[in-house]
């Protein structure tokens, strides 16, 4: 970043004291912590953690404490304690500054620098996943439909890989490799920048092509460059400010080549990055009025249809007792709750049951429930036996990365229950309609 | 005090996943919610899971002459549970379990780690209610809020966590286990413990399980939100409504500070010209005489010279209630931090409070937002402060203690609900005078003769 740029809470962690000194412990974020749910200690809540750091610019404690450095990563960044925190703490920033202050003191381990560095070449990247579709058979065996298990070997890497350890099957062909760069239509009411996401990319392509349908149906043209990258998250998430800073550069320069109206997004995890992240990871560099600029036409499929443009929604029948999980991202972060469940009521057929806690944390945080696996097992368990009691048979969501732990919770606690994202039933109800 | 021997045989008894004893660990348990008081990190944390372990901690601190401090979840607002001299923290959070609902006696018997709004969720499936509401209620526990005797919003006619405990179970700081009190209505039998140890700030026991009593939910309500352009009309709106005999489930006030704060942050539609807002409740089993209650209490306004808003649907009631459950939120915005007290005096002494209050806040030159509950006189003056401006916290300090000074002059109590802890110790004397603190003492001593649990709390041992 250049000389001049202000100081961050990214850069600097004497920065973090206006955030640190907001709140006043008064500890309504332990009601709504999920991992204080499970673990029932201090240090896993918000409160807990901006002790520590206030401990930190006290000198109470060093930043590279062994225990200290483990308690920081223990939050999956959900987000929730902030919908609870009547003085408007801002721990996602506290809770990501202190990371990068660990990671700018530790360094990052040398295998998620690698992995991450690849991240920064989404040609290297692109072709690291293909290769690991191609030979996923070798690491993995098949489960049924679609679904993939680790083989004996792979156990050793953690106690997250055990027998009941399930994913959705990698695709052999990205989806960008898939689809069409534009596509366009006749009288188009707007265009639409497709912002498809790492795991809409190579687990399921099939929700970025029912998007691409539903966009289609309701005359909007869409751009999905293939050039895109990664949103940042998963590398802001364990500190690497610097990558996701170079990231978001990387897509806010592509934006700016597609000249698109606006963008969508299926993923709550990557609005939240360009819709939240962006304009405060980037503040005081070159890019922070672009990043603003971008930030506003952001939208997630679902405000898409109903807020943006003219929607018409679908008339074929799709009979279907159906329940909404709210990703923490796209609930807590982008504020996108009402118009998922409104979209479902609109589908021809389906019956919505609301589960008893729908904005709980499903405990995937990215790749916290490969590093924390006792908790996120814990926090996963309870969400699938809330879905479970609705006697739903599908659930629906807005967020890749929670498919992937319902489709995994489910599996492993025997739930009769489908994993779908809402475009996919959207497009489901316009197929029985054209017949 | 606590060495290497200690801590293995805190292992010993609860198991190594129930011990905490790395740094990083124990700096999260060195605060609780009261702002301003020191922070100490303890030497060691442990999380019971029955009374027998309890007990074996109490006679290992006695032996080894070492403080113990009780924790529920640390939301308390005068210092309970902040370890000063270090010693062992024992945390109740995971000794949460509902032991018995029992509808026909309405009771429910805990363990202390019960969170109080999980116990409220257990009792409404039976459509009952156990009344105390302190504003963290989702995350305090039940023998957090038994310890410091917590109020709530509903006091007024529900009084609060002291009508509510019929019987409990204590490990003594001598290490005997004694139960008293019961499931009955009636029960004279010995002294009356219950209310000796409700409010002892973790003092004189460790409580370790306890008996709470249940009333039938009230079926119907009616919310209303009255403005006044006059401090006075405010005040005097609610003691009429008190001496008209309705007792409101909820009465608060809102002062001028506090409604432009909240309009100009959430922007619920409140009118910014106006002295004062009250927000009422009426509730019962009846709806006639709910609603009798509630046209007497918009008589009451319009007599007042006050301007009303009825709630007639769910969606309604939620708007109004928008503007107080905004205040905390809104103040804590205008400045880093603040500094809530809870300075409570005689229902018909409000308004002199509340102006009291004012003119405190100009003699400091601070920002002082006042709210909270008209009807039982317990007001929470929130100082909106930037605690790394060394020259304003001495301005707070010195207005605190006059807002003190003024609610005992006017016959009121240094505390309504939050207790006396730390925070308040030096007012202690000025309420309850020489032979008060000398008999808090002499109980004290009787009951833990070697001054390990919780000491420094609540009780002044020095002069």
């Amino acid at each position: 970043m250049p000389a001049t740029a202000a100081k961050t809470v990214f850069d600097d962690v004497e920065t973090l004291k206006r955030e640190l000194i907001r709140c006043m412990k008064c500890g309504n974020c332990m009601s709504a912590c999920p991992i204080y749910n499970v673990e029932k200690k201090e240090s896993s809540v918000a409160r807990g953690k901006i002790a520590l750091g206030e401990a930190i610019l006290d000198d109470k404690i060093n930043i590279d404490d062994e225990i200290l450095v483990k308690l920081i990563f223990n939050c999956l960044v959900c987000k929730s304690c902030m919908m609870a925190c009547p003085s408007g703490v801002r721990f996602d920033r506290i809770i990501l500054g202190l990371r990068a202050a660990i990671a700018r003191k530790k360094g990052i381990p040398f295998v998620k620098k690698a992995l991450f560095g690849l991240l920064k070449n989404p040609e290297l990247f692109d072709k690291g996943m293909k290769a690991f579709a191609a030979m996923q058979g070798f690491f993995l065996t098949k489960e049924g439909e679609k679904a993939r298990a680790p083989r004996g070997f792979l156990r050793q890497f953690g106690k997250r890989f055990d027998k009941d350890f399930v994913l959705p099957e990698l695709s052999k062909e990205s989806f960008r490799d898939r689809v069409s760069e534009v596509i366009d239509v006749e009288n188009s009411q707007a265009t639409a920048v497709f912002f498809t996401g790492c795991s809409v990319n190579y687990f399921y392509p099939d929700v970025g092509e029912d998007l691409l349908f539903v966009l289609r149906k309701n005359k909007v043209k869409s751009i999905t460059p293939k050039q895109q990258n990664c949103c940042g998250m998963p590398v802001m998430v364990h500190g690497d400010i610097e990558t996701a800073r170079e990231l978001a550069k990387k897509n806010l320069d592509i934006f700016e080549k597609t000249a698109g109206q606006y963008i969508v997004t299926v993923c709550g995890s990557c609005g939240s990055a360009l819709k939240h992240e962006y304009p405060i990871i980037l503040e005081g560099t070159e890019y922070e009025e672009k990043a603003k600029k971008w930030a506003e036409r952001v939208y997630d499929i679902s405000t898409f249809l109903l807020k943006v443009i003219k929607f018409e929604p679908p008339k074929g029948k799709v009979e279907l007792k159906v329940t909404y999980h709210d990703s923490c991202h796209l609930k807590k972060s982008m504020k996108v709750f009402n118009e998922p469940r409104q979209l479902l009521k609109m589908i021809p057929g389906v019956t919505l049951v609301e589960m008893k806690k729908p904005d709980a944390c499903c405990g995937s945080g990215g790749s916290y429930h490969l590093t924390h696996a006792d908790t996120a097992l814990k926090i996963a368990k309870a969400k699938v036996e809330d879905i479970k009691a609705t006697g739903a048979d599908a659930v629906c969501t807005g967020c890749p990365a929670c498919m992937m732990e319902l489709f995994e919770g489910l599996h492993r606690w025997q739930g009769d229950c489908k994993v779908l994202h809402t475009v996919n039933l959207l497009a489901q109800a316009y197929k029985k309609e054209e017949g | 005090m606590i060495d290497k021997t200690f801590i293995d045989k805190c292992k010993n008894i609860f198991g190594p996943e129930n011990v905490l004893t790395d740094k990083a660990e124990l700096i999260s348990y060195s605060y609780d919610a009261t702002p301003g008081i020191p922070r100490e990190i303890p030497g060691v944390v442990v999380f019971p899971e029955n009374t027998k372990q309890v007990q074996e901690l109490v006679i290992l601190a006695r032996q080894t002459k070492t403080p113990i401090y009780p924790r529920g979840a640390g939301t308390s607002l005068s210092g309970g549970p902040v370890p000063l001299s270090k010693g062992v923290v024992i945390g109740f959070q995971r000794m949460n379990r509902i032991i018995e609902i029992d509808p026909d006696n309405l009771t429910a018997t805990v363990q202390p780690g019960v969170v109080v709004a999980e116990l409220n969720n257990a009792v409404a499936k039976y459509g009952l209610l156990y009344p105390p509401d302190p504003g963290s209620m989702a995350t305090a526990t039940v023998g957090g809020t038994v310890a410091e005797n917590a109020g709530g919003l509903r006091g007024l006619k529900y009084g609060v966590t002291k009508h509510y405990i019929m019987g409990m179970e204590v490990v003594m700081p001598t290490g005997e286990i004694f139960r008293f009190g019961g499931k009955t209505v009636k029960n004279v039998t010995a002294y009356d413990f219950t209310h000796l140890f409700v409010g002892s700030e973790g003092t004189l026991g460790i409580v370790t399980e306890i008996i709470c009593k249940l009333i039938p939910a009230p079926k119907y309500r009616k919310s209303m939100i009255a403005f006044f352009s006059k401090l006075e009309d405010a005040g005097k709106t609610v003691t009429d409504i008190v001496r008209n005999h309705v007792i409101p489930a909820t009465l608060e006030i809102m002062d001028k500070v506090t409604i432009q704060t909240v309009e100009n942050y959430a922007k619920v539609g409140l009118p910014t010209d106006v002295e004062a807002l009250l927000l009422i409740e009426v509730d019962g089993m009846g709806q006639d005489s709910v609603l009798w209650e509630a046209e007497k209490c918009v008589e009451i306004i319009k007599q007042n010279n006050g301007t009303y808003k009825i709630a007639e649907t769910d969606a309604e009631r939620d708007s109004l209630w928008a503007a107080r459950r905004a205040a905390l939120p809104a103040l804590a915005q205008v400045k880093p931090a603040t500094i809530l007290e809870d300075a409570t005096v005689p229902r018909t002494k409000l308004v002199d409070m509340l102006v009291a209050v004012q003119n405190i806040a100009k003699k400091y030159n601070l920002m002082i937002g006042t709210f909270g509950h008209a009807g039982d006189g317990n007001l929470h003056p929130t100082l909106l402060v930037d605690p790394m401006n060394k020259e304003e916290m001495e301005r707070v300090h010195k207005a605190v203690d006059e807002i003190f000074e003024v609610a005992l002059s006017l016959g009121g109590t240094l505390s309504g609900e939050h207790g006396i802890g730390v925070a308040k110790l030096k007012y202690l004397k000025n309420e309850i005078g020489r032979s008060g603190i000398e008999t808090m003492r002499r109980i004290k001593q009787a009951l833990d003769p070697d001054n390990i649990l919780n000491p420094g709390k609540l009780v002044p041992m020095e002069d």
